[in-house]
């Protein structure tokens, strides 16, 4: 429109008005690493296959998650997910329940069957020794890198301690078995009760261009109890195999299970099942020193296990045990009491932990063996033999399923870059999302979901699962529940409060960009992200 | 799918999200928004006028179709948006004088109707200092006669665009450059102040609502549930002003939560003179939490503090919360 | 058609016929008979869609005009005295947003003291405000220059003001010949505004504007009065060919043919001159007079023309200058400038006192001989004021002037001078 001189403006003229040059900082948006993330020792990115089962892409969200750990359906399960403890959410409300939306998706998967494809035959060849989660994770990684993967295992059967480690009513079999098919479908090659001796010779013989070493750790550590009269004495190693392989072990109507680990927690739980009348665990410390995770404890409590605290087995006649009582001194040790009680059971199962049998690779030329007993390895996971790497619960780290799981992943992209001549260097990790740069006030009100536990009677009895998956209604909820921490979720905030428009929404799934043309450098939508995605930079210039 | 679920991460706390439901999300969420107020505007860094004017404006656009005109108050949100040569606005936009928004509107209003566009809405706008001052009695007189206008106060408290002096909407106890923080009792008088949201409502105009900028879906639906109204329509919206309450421009929205997580800025809607409806606390928070990183009352935490004053102020808060049920448990 | 009528009513009537849109209207004396005979009109169904508003002020009178107007609707309001200062913001503000808005003013005097009768004080505060200010000398005038004035205002998109002058035009009955209703639409299109809040075609109007483009919109604005001094003319010629009589103007002489002495004046006063004029032309005196229609734009030139031949200029007029003299004759001077024309200023009528003949005839009289003091009260009482000024000399603290003044014209109750108190 014609209009008179100066006191009439066109619309939208100020556009012609840079206001950018007012900033001393600016926003950029950034992903930072989830604390969940961070806490994984499988590396899962956990916050994004959460996003997109927030959108209720089960596969997409499953693809993500075992771009990083082939087991999903099994961690979900037994995974003591150390990502929950590091959950921003528990600051909120309660922790996302990462491993029932874990286990949800690796049960959809075995339920409807998706597949994974190997990568492009690279021509070389790997062998893998064990086939325990590490030496499983390992071969997965590297099939899907696109090698060609033998795996010799000395046992009859796939699954390393997830098999012979962890009772049936934590880890129904079928789900393993479905989660190591899958694997095998893969092209892997699994050779049974083949036990490794020569590394060197198997290598030159089978033509393998690597080999990644992962047998565990399963010889039970021992104590020297008195005994006046040797009562009946088992290690704990032994009796979980003995459940998969072949009788059932026979402990009696009272057994005494001595550590407190997680090991002394199912030994105890499977003597329940197996018609104990008391399963009694001896443990020289606190409640809260115990290894063993609380849940555990929690729910071999309810199962009717009886746990004696701050006690030690000083003395064995037949099945008289006589204990001492402890106390903890000002460092946090126990100390002996010179009180003493006695104990009538059974049988005792000694659960301290375990070994490596590193006896075949002490010949192996460059293979360091620290004094514990474990294998040494380097930050690639290669021993001191080129081409040689190992993983697992035999070099010298915690001892879990996930973090085997991880070290096979690790091993596998190092490999991949050893046999292509380099070494595998890991992206930088992204700067840590902690709570305070999250705007918490957004989120919505939601208790953590409550997965089905089976009831007391029964799990007396059997060795049915004892805790159930959510369905798809609550895992969705659950799954919903994340923060996002450090990553957007297209909440849409920046572009909403940002008072000069100087945020661009590219779109679903696209995310957002500034405008710096316009934007002031106000901070607000560094202050209202809700996920802590945008920081604020200096200006340089 | 077995079942809808509802729950997403933020709910509706946040503009928008991916996952909502498109008409649950608000219309700053939506790339198609109008950008009423757009870029290039020179209000301060982090203006909650500049904010709530956009908000506002926009929603309305949307509930008329985009066939809205616009009155402007002197002010801030004039003086910033339409400088020679340039200006902000994308809708016919009209300033007259300081005091006289709402009869210009009120005109605005008349033209339309006599021209028989029954499509055209009116909306007028101002500062607190332009509607509570110095505009009151043409915004009464607006109400009197229910013109077809609906009227947005951005309320920031005082005077900014003249340099932060004291208006009728200025709180107890705020230092401005008229209202010092000196001498005995420093700061703005206790028990002042109008509260033209009551005001208007005793006027028994069919729609008066107060929202905030903190909290847009409300904010939204106010406005369009006054668009969807006709006669004489008054919301009061809650703007931080970084420049006047000595804040960062990062905390305008922050600031704006805690007023109305405080009480001391009650959120509730009202037709034809009645209470219909109030935005409850959601987490309830000390006036200390509001009023602490806000430099125009550092006076009261200074030394040994002005502990009378801040229980002054305290149950004000508490008043409101009693006076509109803001949290559910207290109403009985 | 020819009728016995109110002067506000024939406005009123005159104003219908323009087919205003939007009547905003506060009432005040003496003004309110014109915006009653209007709401009376609109509220029969005469005035087609026009909206009337009934606001809460002056200000918001003219606030809701500027609103409407800017909404591209012709409109319309009217007030006098404190109404039009109660406004004056607005009355800026309308003529610098250009919009064409036609006002009358029933003039009057302004307080305090307060006053509701007759004087030009008003419009003259409001002389510089960018409005156009046409006077009209008789009802008839004031009908066709408000006619007139929509044309014009809109022609040029500027806000007019139609000067008439308080109850002696405004609550006169007269015969006027109001015109046709086809006759006025012939003569005054449909408003077509240069521009309107649209929203199929959006601008932002009301810019700040800053010293680099703040004296240009001040030259053109006062470049739109420039261009008015042409157009008010045109428009006068228009309207006597479409209504068949003279009306309106820049300026209309009045037996100037050789006159030593001509006087001039805004408003009603004109026919009293014309009478005085009579009748010193009959007694042989050389007496024309000069009837300003546009005191705004101020014809400078076509005074300076008219007035090349007088020897004398008396200047009548109803406002004063506190502490100047005379507002009209000091406009009077500037056409004159560099001439040694004389230029008597006469106050009369403030706050409506009488101007009678007698007395115009008497001052014009001596300004013939040239002993008329300049500037000269008209028929002011000196008894009263030479009494209160006697009475500062003796008291430091001078006090209310207009209530000693009736005090001393026996008008309240007397008072020994010195007693305390209240005194009422």
């Amino acid at each position: 429109m014609e209009h008179p001189f100066a006191i009439s403006l066109d619309v939208g003229s100020s556009l012609a008005n840079h206001t950018g040059n007012w900033r001393t900082e600016r926003p950029v948006y950034l992903d930072r690493l989830p604390p969940c993330n961070n806490a994984c020792p499988a590396g899962e990115n956990i916050q994004s296959w959460l996003h997109r089962a927030e959108e209720g892409d089960y596969e997409g969200a499953w693809r993500v998650l075992i771009a990083d750990n082939p087991f999903p359906a099994v961690h979900g399960r037994v995974c003591y997910h150390p990502c929950e403890d590091a959950c921003n959410r528990g600051q909120i409300d309660e922790t996302v329940s990462i491993h029932a939306v874990e286990r949800f998706l690796g049960d959809e998967a075995l339920k409807r069957g998706w597949t994974i494809e190997p990568g492009p035959d690279t021509g070389k060849k790997v062998l893998v020794i064990g086939a325990g989660p590490s030496g499983l994770s390992a071969a997965y990684h590297l099939r899907r890198l696109g090698h060609a993967v033998t795996v010799r295992e000395a046992g009859p059967m796939a699954g390393g301690m997830l098999r012979f480690g962890i009772p049936k009513y934590r880890l129904p079999r079928d789900v393993l078995d479905g989660e190591i098919a899958r694997i095998a479908a893969m092209g892997v090659e699994f050779v049974f009760e083949s036990k490794v001796e020569d590394i060197p010779a198997e290598m030159e013989t089978g033509g393998f261009d690597a080999v990644f070493v992962a047998v565990g750790a399963h010889l039970a550590k021992r104590t020297t109890i008195p005994a006046r009269e040797a009562g009946k004495i088992l290690d704990a190693v032994s009796v979980l195999r003995d459940m998969e392989t072949g009788d059932p072990p026979k402990l009696g109507r009272r057994v005494v299970v001595y550590g407190g680990g997680n090991t002394a927690i199912d030994v105890a739980r499977t003597a329940k099942r197996l018609g104990a009348s008391e399963a009694l665990i001896v443990y020289r410390r606190t409640r809260e020193q115990m290894p063993a995770h609380d849940f555990e404890v929690r729910e071999a409590l309810e199962e009717g296990v009886l746990i004696n605290w701050l006690q030690t087995i000083k003395q064995i006649d037949a099945t008289t045990f006589t204990v001492e009582k402890m106390r903890i001194d000002e460092s946090g040790w126990p100390q002996p009491t010179g009180e003493f009680e006695t104990i009538e059971a059974d049988t005792l199962v000694l659960a301290l932990g375990q070994n490596v049998d590193t006896g075949f690779l002490e010949s192996v030329p460059g293979v360091a063996i620290a004094k514990d007993g474990v294998v040494e390895v380097d930050a690639h996971m290669m021993t001191g033999r080129p081409g040689l790497f190992a993983g697992g619960d035999m070099v010298p780290a915690e001892r879990t399923v996930t973090v085997a799981v991880g070290h096979g992943k690790k091993a596998a992209r190092n490999i991949d870059a050893w046999l292509a001549g380099g070494t595998y260097d890991p992206p930088p990790k992204h700067e840590l999302a902690d709570f305070d740069l999250l705007n918490a006030w957004y989120y919505t009100d939601a208790d953590q979901s409550v997965q089905p536990q089976l009831d007391i009677a029964r799990r007396a009895s059997t060795f049915g699962e004892v805790v159930g998956g959510l369905d798809e209604t609550t895992a969705l909820f659950e799954a919903r529940r994340c923060l996002s921490c450090g990553n957007c979720f297209e909440c849409d905030n920046c572009y909403g409060v940002c008072p000069d428009n100087s945020v661009i929404k590219l779109g679903p799934g696209n995310r957002f960009e500034f405008n710096y043309d316009f934007c002031k450098g106000c901070g607000l939508c560094v202050a209202e992200c809700p996920c802590g995605a945008i920081k604020m930079v200096p200006e340089t210039t | 799918m077995s079942q809808r679920v509802k729950f997403y991460q933020t709910g509706t706390f946040t503009v928008g999200n991916r996952l909502l439901d498109a008409d649950q999300r608000t219309v700053q969420a939506t790339r198609e928004r109008n950008n009423s107020l757009t870029s290039g505007h020179r209000a301060c860094q982090g203006c909650g006028e500049a904010l709530g004017a956009r908000y506002a404006v926009d929603a309305a656009m949307r509930a008329a179709d985009n066939r809205l005109v616009a009155v402007n108050a002197t002010g801030c949100l004039e003086v910033f948006s339409t400088p020679y040569p340039e200006s902000s606005w994308q809708l016919p936009w009209l300033h007259s004088l300081f005091g006289n928004a709402p009869a210009v509107a009120a005109g605005v209003a008349a033209a339309l109707r006599a021209k028989g566009d029954t499509r055209t809405r009116v909306l007028a706008q101002g500062g607190d200092g332009g509607t509570v001052d110095i505009g009151f009695g043409c915004l009464s007189g607006m109400f009197d006669r229910n013109d077809d206008v609906l009227y947005i106060c951005y309320d920031n408290e005082a005077y900014m665009n003249t340099g932060v002096q004291r208006s009728a909407r200025t709180p107890a106890a705020a230092r401005t450059a008229t209202t010092p923080a000196v001498g005995e009792h420093p700061g703005n008088v206790m028990g002042q102040g109008k509260n033209p949201a009551l005001i208007a409502m005793a006027h028994e105009i069919p729609y008066v609502a107060t929202a905030s900028v903190a909290d847009l879906h409300d904010l939204e639906a106010k406005v369009t549930r006054a668009m969807g109204m006709g006669g004489a329509r008054y919301i009061h919206i809650h703007v931080p002003c970084p420049l006047g309450w000595g804040s960062r421009p990062c905390d305008t929205i922050m600031l704006a939560r805690l007023a109305v997580e405080s009480g001391l800025f009650p959120l509730y809607e009202a037709e034809h003179g009645e209470v219909v409806d109030v935005t409850p606390i959601r987490r309830r928070v000390p006036v200390e939490d509001y009023l602490r990183p806000q430099k125009r009352f550092a006076h009261l935490f200074r030394g040994e503090g002005q502990a009378e004053t801040l229980a002054a102020i305290q149950a004000t808060a508490d008043r409101n919360i009693r006076r509109f049920g803001l949290v559910p448990e207290e109403v009985s | 058609m020819l009728k016995q009528i109110e002067g506000s009513q024939a406005v009123a009537e005159a104003v219908a016929m323009c087919r205003p849109e939007v009547i905003a209207a506060y009432p005040i004396t003496p003004q309110t008979h014109i915006v009653e005979g209007l709401a009376a009109m609109v509220r029969e169904g005469k005035v087609g869609t026009c909206q009337y508003i009934n606001v809460e002020s002056e200000f918001a009178a003219l606030s809701a005009a500027i609103g409407a107007s800017a909404a591209g609707a012709r409109t319309y309001t009217a007030t006098s005295s404190q109404g039009l200062l109660f406004m004056a913001e607005a009355v800026y503000n309308a003529s610098g947003l250009g919009l064409p808005i036609v006002m009358t003013i029933g003039n009057r005097a302004i307080g305090a003291p307060i006053n509701i009768w007759n004087d030009h004080s008003d419009s003259m505060s409001m002389a510089n405000s960018g409005w156009l200010q046409l006077f009209a000398e008789t009802n008839q005038e004031a009908v066709d220059l408000h006619i007139q004035a929509f044309r014009l205002a809109e022609q040029l998109s500027v806000p007019v003001m139609v000067c008439v002058d308080g109850f002696i035009l405004t609550h006169a009955y007269e015969r006027v010949d109001i015109p046709d209703p086809d006759q006025v639409d012939r003569f005054l299109p449909g408003f077509e505004p240069v521009q309107v809040l649209d929203p199929d075609d959006p601008i932002s109007m009301g810019a700040m504007v800053g010293p680099e483009a703040f004296m240009e919109v001040r030259y053109l604005a006062h470049h739109k009065q420039m261009q008015a001094l042409e157009a008010i003319p045109a428009l006068a010629a228009d309207f006597a060919e479409s209504f068949g009589r003279e009306s309106g103007g820049l300026i209309a002489p009045y037996r100037t043919e050789g006159a030593e002495t001509v006087v001039l004046a805004l408003g009603s006063v004109n026919g009293t001159l014309k009478d005085a004029v009579d009748e010193m032309r009959a007694d042989g005196q050389s007496v024309g007079a000069i009837k300003i229609v546009s005191f705004r734009p101020f014809p400078l030139a076509q005074l300076r023309e008219a007035l090349a031949g007088a020897k004398r200029v008396v200047v009548v007029e109803k406002d004063l200058a506190l502490g100047l003299g005379g507002i009209v004759a000091s406009n009077v001077r500037m056409a004159l400038r560099g001439l040694a024309t004389p230029v008597y200023t006469v106050i009369a009528g403030l706050g409506g006192r009488s101007i009678t003949k007698r007395s115009l005839t008497r001052v014009i009289a001596a300004a013939t001989t040239d002993t008329l003091e300049d500037p000269h009260f008209l028929d002011l009482d000196w008894q009263a004021v030479d009494s209160e000024l006697a009475r500062w000399k003796e008291r430091r603290r001078a006090g209310p002037i207009a209530e000693n003044l009736l005090r001393e014209m026996g008008l309240v109750g007397h008072r020994p001078h010195g007693t305390e108190g209240p005194t009422s």
